[in-house]
């Protein structure tokens, strides 16, 4: 498989706890990402929660997606090429909020979340880079 | 001649269309963000414009990953609200100006921006939630619109400096038409927020509150903020801010800061918003 000859700037792959959709995970996560966004019409909600796995199968998935959808592991669904705004589909399909997921991304409850964001929010600072966030810890 | 007499910066957030569509815009979580757009709000009744340019992202409803415009302008004479996963917003039609949408892709082509022309296309809260921040719920929306998708979904964004040069190219093309017309340019996404994975909930208060004294005093200083910092001090879907230079570009050189408001929290988000005329 060929590379591209000119190095392109990646540093955003140093930010702790995030995952950049960019054009590679783009590519990865294309078929999961349709998936997601077919859940924007109420009859393929309906179908979907009918029976998730035969629903997935319709689409051209990998296995680990398949399993992390069913899971409902946001983590592993940003890492292989899952994207905010269309995983948020699956959350409102679920009868959750945005913020729930969100909440759940980072491992806190939902009230926890909404603590943290009614203090100010979570700073920058130990976040900023993938060395930063292991002097913190 | 058509005139861009000022611009809009504005946050998107979903979870504001939610409370005012749910009725909680009056609870304690919610009300100090509403009575912070109440200023706003009785600006723009006294401005009155007769078109809206709202730059704004589409969040995976107009545009699935079938295709990624970069850069695309709304030219029909009417947009649907779409369903997000929820439904619909309760939220009136967005009726466009499918005339003057036509002449500003026709000028900014030979500007060398090359827009994807969109003929058919539904809206969400990207656009229709700076809507109601500014004209609240009326039965009708009370100008004409037209609406400017930027992806800022999939990375990289256009560069903020490839924004400001483009709101600089949409002025010439409004001022090239020959119609005696108000139009207000909104900016909107951000501030500082970050939605997705472990570091979500991250604000940048300080870093926000440098973006909007730029955007009055020095935009220059903002056009060269790499895309990286963004993302590393203001959290990954920082990037939309680059949508309010495109705004900023739009104004011509000199402007007057008429109101501006922060807000920590909406949901994920710190909000920001600024008036600017100008002059």
């Amino acid at each position: 498989m060929g590379k591209p000859k000119m190095v392109l700037d990646q540093t955003y792959e140093d930010i702790p706890g995030t995952w950049i959709f960019d054009a590679q995970r783009a590519r990865l996560g294309y078929h999961l990402n349709e998936f997601l966004y077919s859940l924007m019409k109420s009859s393929n909600r309906k179908e979907f929660l009918a029976d998730e796995r035969a629903y997935l199968m319709k689409f051209k998935m990998t296995e680990e997606q398949r399993e992390a959808v069913l899971k409902r592991d946001w983590n592993r669904l940003l890492e292989l090429g899952g994207v905010s705004y269309a995983l948020a589909k699956l959350a409102f399909t679920d009868g959750k909020s945005y913020q729930w997921m969100a909440s759940r991304m980072t491992g806190m409850t939902e009230q926890a979340y909404v603590d943290m964001m009614l203090k100010g929010g979570r700073s920058p600072d130990g976040w900023r880079s993938k060395s930063e966030r292991r002097g913190k810890r | 001649m058509a005139r861009i007499v000022a611009g809009v910066g504005t946050s998107h957030t979903p979870a504001i269309g939610a409370a005012v569509d749910n009725g909680k815009a009056g609870q304690p979580y919610w009300l100090p963000l509403f009575e912070g757009y109440e200023p706003a709000k009785r600006w723009i009744a006294e401005t009155k414009p007769d078109v809206a340019i709202v730059v704004y992202n589409d969040h995976v409803n107009a545009f699935d990953f079938k295709i990624v415009p970069t850069f695309a302008l709304g030219c029909a004479d009417e947009f649907p609200i779409a369903d997000e996963g929820w439904g619909p917003r309760p939220v009136p039609v967005v009726k466009g100006y499918p005339e003057l949408a036509a002449h500003l892709v026709q000028s900014l082509v030979l500007d060398e921006f090359d827009m994807t022309i969109v003929n058919e296309m539904q809206v969400d809260h990207g656009l229709t939630v700076p809507l109601t921040l500014l004209f609240g719920t009326p039965q009708a929306w009370p100008c004409r619109v037209i609406p400017l998708a930027v992806n800022v979904v999939q990375y990289p964004a256009p560069t903020g400096r490839r924004c400001y040069r483009l709101g600089q190219a949409i002025r010439k093309a409004v001022e090239g038409w020959d119609e005696d017309l108000k139009v207000v340019i909104f900016g909107t996404g951000g501030m500082s927020h970050q939605i997705q994975g472990p570091r979500a909930g991250l604000t940048n208060p300080a870093f926000d509150k440098t973006f909007l004294d730029g955007l009055s005093q020095d935009p220059q200083r903002l056009v060269r903020i790499p895309p990286i910092e963004y993302l590393r001090e203001a959290g990954a879907e920082a990037i939309e801010l680059v949508m309010w230079l495109i705004m900023r570009g739009a104004l011509g050189e000199k402007v007057e800061e008429v109101y501006r408001f922060y807000h920590i929290p909406a949901s994920s988000t710190a909000v920001g918003h600024i008036i600017l005329e100008c002059r």
